[in-house]
């Protein structure tokens, strides 16, 4: 008789599921037809100053273990950058902690905050890790759900409600991806009052909030009134400055909450890459022109998605933020997965069922648009042609 | 800078109802606005950029730094428009530093280029000196890299 070969792995890893992403990435993988608004990144490559300031630092022998914190220069530039961006002030030296993207920065948080059986509450739907990573932490994740018929934003109402004495932190990100979703200041304070009121910590993952459109506007929870000493404010360098390879993220908190993220990351990281250090110090100093020339391109493809969804009659709210569509297929009948299983068979092109991202996904689908407008083009019209002949 | 003239700068090619589709804007406005800006002079014209290593590989480039003597009144406008003037002349600049004027001339050999700065542009009134630079390889031209970098490397689904 065979032993069940499970049998070695932690009861932790055992309960989390296999990505949803996973599973259809696998169905995409070995297809060179297939025109792709699966992606979460840029599809620019990082701009060549920050390559070549990467390739400088390789010449001139800058190949070491940097401070467990990070590049003092690097957290320096960081400190201006959320100064000026956020009105945010954190000290370089015993605030900011440099983390090998904003995944590891969220990791970290939980194993630095949970104990066992404490309750985290997240808002779904979310990116992947969220989930997983309290789990990992021990701690009981709560999922509250950002719904449809509120542009997939969040309301303090929901979040109140799941609320309970074993609460001990919440985890934001707006703008959202998958959803493209933002908050308005108001909905924002009143979740900063729940979070005073009931001692919580939030993670706030501000990863997208330079790509913006519309004149939406951005507010980050720390600076509201009492959050700035619960807040762990979490950024990084691989969506605006499409950095997605080098793997830089930072998390920004009170000097505690940052020693103690600093503790599990020196032993399991050490440090992020130097030479990754050296590219986002670069992206930090001289990245501001590059970057808002891809943030125009991703402005005009959005327009291009947005008109497209609007011509075929797939309903779609205009997304505030990030570079995702989440077009309405509920007429269709089908879940997500049928449709994007049979989308891609059909027709060719791959985007992410909704439900990969949490149940209240279901019904939508995550259309990256970063990519060029030709494979937009083509992908809408087929898409479109798709929705058209399901109805 | 106008969105509009930043996409025709990219690719000039898009129709009005493409153009429009990524302003999020008409396209009878976008066809109105590139008519305007044709008309006012601002949209001087539109062209093929065509790779010169593989287009005429043999053709010559040269760029000439010409040293002038100003005139009185007109200072080195006569001059200068004189220059550009002939067709072999594809730019002409007038410049800060130790020379005048910078001045493309391209032909179909290298002797063409050498008649012309030697027999015309040399024997000009009021031209001081020049001296020719060859371009011997291209690896930028409009912006445009010679080498491509690679094709989208990306997962074709992340999270």
């Amino acid at each position: 008789m065979s032993q069940d070969p499970q049998r070695h792995l932690s009861k932790q890893i055992q309960q989390i599921p296999r990505s949803g992403i996973r599973d259809f990435f696998e169905l995409v993988l070995g297809r060179d037809d297939v025109i792709s608004l699966g992606v979460g990144e840029p599809d620019f490559a990082s701009p060549w100053h920050i390559r070549e300031a990467a390739i400088y630092s390789l010449e001139r022998g800058e190949t070491s273990y940097t401070s467990n914190l990070g590049l003092l220069s690097l957290r320096e530039e960081i400190a201006r950058y959320v100064a000026k961006h956020f009105d945010l002030r954190y000290d370089p030296k015993s605030e900011v902690l440099i983390t090998v993207g904003v995944s590891e920065a969220i990791d970290l948080a939980f194993r630095a905050l949970l104990n066992p059986g404490d309750e985290v509450i997240y808002h779904e739907p979310c990116y992947v890790s969220y989930h997983p990573s309290i789990t990992l932490a021990y701690g009981v994740p709560v999922r509250i759900s950002a719904l449809p018929e509120d542009d997939f934003s969040l309301r303090a109402a929901s979040v109140e409600a799941a609320i309970t004495p074993k609460t001990r932190a919440l985890m934001l990100n707006f703008p959202t991806n998958p959803t493209g979703a933002t908050i308005a200041r108001k909905e924002l304070e009143a979740i900063a009052e729940l979070a005073v009121a009931h001692d919580l910590i939030v993670l706030s993952d501000e990863i997208y909030s330079e790509l913006r459109y519309d004149d939406t506007e951005h507010t980050s929870i720390a600076t509201l009134p009492g959050m700035k000493e619960r807040t762990i404010f979490l950024h990084g360098f691989s969506k605006y400055f499409a950095m997605t390879g080098f793997r830089i993220g930072y998390a920004c908190a009170p000097p505690v909450l940052t020693e103690a993220m600093m503790k599990i990351h020196q032993y399991s990281m050490l440090c992020a890459p130097i030479t990754s250090q050296i590219a986002a110090t670069e992206a930090l100093r001289h990245g501001e022109g590059p970057a808002q020339e891809m943030h125009q391109a991703y402005t005009n493809r959005r327009n291009l998605l947005l008109s497209r969804f609007r011509e075929a009659g797939i309903p779609c709210f205009a997304p505030g933020g990030a570079f995702y569509a989440f077009p309405d297929i509920r007429a269709t009948g089908m879940t997500s997965q049928a449709f994007a299983k049979q989308l891609l068979d059909e027709e060719s092109v791959a985007c992410v069922p909704g439900d990969a991202f949490g149940p209240t996904g279901e019904g939508f689908l995550r259309c990256c648009y970063a990519a060029s407008t030709e494979s937009l083009r083509e992908a809408t019209k087929r898409i479109g042609r798709f929705y058209q002949s399901h109805l | 800078m106008n969105p509009l003239l930043d996409l025709l700068k990219k690719d000039a090619r898009q129709s009005p109802a493409e153009l429009a589709e990524l302003l999020g804007r008409d396209a009878a406005a976008v066809a109105q606005e590139i008519a305007a800006l044709e008309a006012d002079g601002i949209i001087m014209g539109y062209s093929a950029i065509l790779d010169p290593e593989r287009h005429e590989p043999n053709r010559v480039t040269a760029m000439i730094e010409v040293r002038l003597s100003p005139e009185r009144g007109g200072g080195f406008d006569r001059t200068a428009k004189r220059i550009a003037a002939f067709p072999q002349v594809t730019s002409c600049y007038l410049m800060s530093g130790s020379y005048d004027l910078l001045v493309m001339v391209e032909g179909d050999d290298l002797r063409e280029v050498a008649r012309f700065v030697s027999e015309t542009l040399s024997t000009m009134n009021g031209i001081l000196s020049t001296a020719t630079h060859f371009q011997l390889k291209t690896y930028k031209a409009h912006g445009i890299l010679q080498a491509n970098e690679t094709e989208d490397k990306r997962l074709p689904v992340s999270p």
